[in-house]
């Protein structure tokens, strides 16, 4: 059967082999780094062809078809785009912050893809504190989105980044306290951990409505700290032009925008592995045949198909509602977002308490 | 009170949302309900009474219904025709005026009908040609009437 975690086994083995243990280990850390930027730019392409898409069908649309069978290469096609136009950087800019922000949002969204584990075996850094480590390390973007917004010395861009720290820094919470009660039901903050023990049945179904509803909360709530519609209010094409990228062009608008995908899949893989069980194959209790066929299936299929499903869902939400305003979107994370989710957390940790859960 | 309310809300919001994404949902998942039509290949079918161009009606025979009358340069809001016209010499001896060449600028005609309206012989129509395109504006000026053509028999 097909995994990735003998390839890595062997990769490492051969190294170890032939090299002394430092030279096997930074030569470890460049095949990681050179994977984590291919996928990200495979990802970057496929995510933006995949919402053309999704939103052209939504719509009654047929999307790009002419650039290649299906439009496939339509994506490629704007990228080479953006890498040939020229980098403005404007007059009054405060130039060091500006050309450093999108770094700062790109570094922030390759950072967070350290625990994730793509599949059986497959991970990059499996440390105890995960889940936290992640929740710590995502709040970063919205210093570099911030950065934008001030350095661009134009009034949209900082109105965008100023209502783009209101929404991430709220929303936080929210994902932050349905994150918390699938720790709690787990027991550990460790990705691996998390993933094990849903051996027998994901959370979403083992913990009954309370997780139904944290996978909720989490849902809308990551979508907002994202900055995607129905919450995009950062870029709020129609009241900011482009809110905190307005005054960005070429390769530095295109890491804003990859950024904003790569943060996509990261949100969408975390949900997955937290509430549908990451590489863990559908298992349904103690049904040992049942759980035996499922396993026929690749772990890193698993993975990518729950990721891409949410990422769909996420998409889902863009394309049917309309955006909310500043006080609507304030008012649904601190009136109902918080008080269901914190309310919620309580039921949970009874659940786990009284072990009730399955 | 408060509680109660407050749940309604969640409740109401939530079906409102669902309905939506039903909707959606029911799109992406019928492919047929497609609207598009993709240009080149299919031209949708124009109505009966779309201004594309001005053209004159030429028969088999190469004879058109021009008298050189000018009513539709008059006619014509912004300049769009020129008509210049010579006199042909009849077999008995008369000199008749006569159409010449029918100068049309495209580029700038508005498709007003007001030229179709005025001719009293109903010699111009429009047609449904709309992709006028070209990489030069000189090439916008057009002759109307065919080349060696002359004024159908007995129009008046």
């Amino acid at each position: 059967m097909f995994s990735l975690e003998s390839i890595t086994n062997a990769v490492q083995l051969w190294l170890n082999a032939s090299f002394s243990p430092v030279t096997a280990l930074l030569i470890q850390c460049l095949i990681v780094g050179i994977l984590a930027i291919s996928l990200f730019a495979v990802l970057g392409l496929a995510l933006v062809y995949m919402e053309r898409k999704v939103a052209a069908v939504m719509q009654i649309r047929l999307g790009p078809n002419r650039v290649g069978p299906k439009g496939i290469f339509q994506t490629t096609a704007d990228t080479l785009k953006l890498v040939m136009k020229e980098g403005l950087t404007p007059d009054g800019a405060d130039k060091f912050l500006f050309n450093l922000a999108p770094f700062v949002v790109m570094i922030a969204a390759m950072l967070i893809l350290a625990p994730i584990a793509f599949a059986k075996g497959f991970q990059m850094w499996d440390i105890n504190i995960g889940v936290l480590y992640v929740s710590a390390v995502s709040s970063i973007s919205v210093i570099g989105i911030l950065m934008a917004g001030w350095a661009s010395n134009n009034k949209y861009s900082l109105l965008g980044a100023m209502r783009s720290g209101a929404q991430i820094v709220s929303y936080e919470l929210s994902v932050g306290l349905s994150v918390i009660s699938i720790v709690v039901l787990a027991g550990s903050l460790q990705m691996s951990d998390i993933i094990a023990s849903q051996q027998d049945g994901w959370w979403l179904f083992k913990g009954h409505a309370p997780a139904i509803i944290a996978f909720i909360i989490f849902i809308i709530a990551s979508t907002a700290e994202t900055n995607r519609a129905p919450f995009d209010l950062a870029e709020a094409e129609s009241e900011l032009t482009a809110g905190f990228h307005t005054e960005y062009s070429g390769m530095k608008f295109a890491l804003f925008f990859l950024a904003e995908y790569i943060n996509i899949f990261i949100v969408c893989a975390i949900g997955a592995t937290l509430f549908l069980g990451g590489w863990m194959p559908f298992h349904i209790g103690n049904l040992e045949a049942f759980n035996h066929i499922m396993d026929f299936i690749p772990s890193s299929l698993w993975f990518m198909g729950k990721t891409f499903f949410l990422i769909f869902v996420i998409m889902w939400f863009r394309w049917t509602f309309p955006r909310l305003r500043v006080d609507q979107l304030l008012s649904l994370e601190w009136k109902y977002l918080l008080p269901v989710s914190l309310f919620n957390l309580l039921l949970t940790t009874l659940i786990a308490i009284m072990g009730w859960h399955f | 009170m408060f509680l109660t309310n407050y749940i309604k809300d969640i409740a109401r919001a939530t079906k409102s949302l669902l309905k939506g994404m039903k909707l959606t949902g029911y799109y992406f998942t019928h492919p047929k309900e497609i609207v598009t039509e993709q240009y080149p290949e299919y031209k949708a079918k124009l109505s009966d009474r779309f201004r594309g161009e001005v053209v004159m009606l030429h028969t088999d025979t190469n004879e058109h219904r021009c008298t050189g009358c000018t009513a539709c340069e008059l006619a014509c809001p912004n300049g769009t025709i020129k008509i210049v016209t010579k006199f042909d010499v009849q077999p008995d001896g008369k000199k008749k005026k006569a159409l010449d060449t029918f100068v049309y600028h495209l580029e700038l005609c508005t498709m007003c009908n007001l030229c179709i309206e005025a001719c009293p012989t109903d010699a111009i129509k429009m047609a449904q040609n709309f992709e006028h395109s070209v990489f030069d504006r000189s090439q916008l000026t057009k002759i109307l009437n065919k080349q060696g053509s002359r004024l159908m028999e007995g129009v008046e």
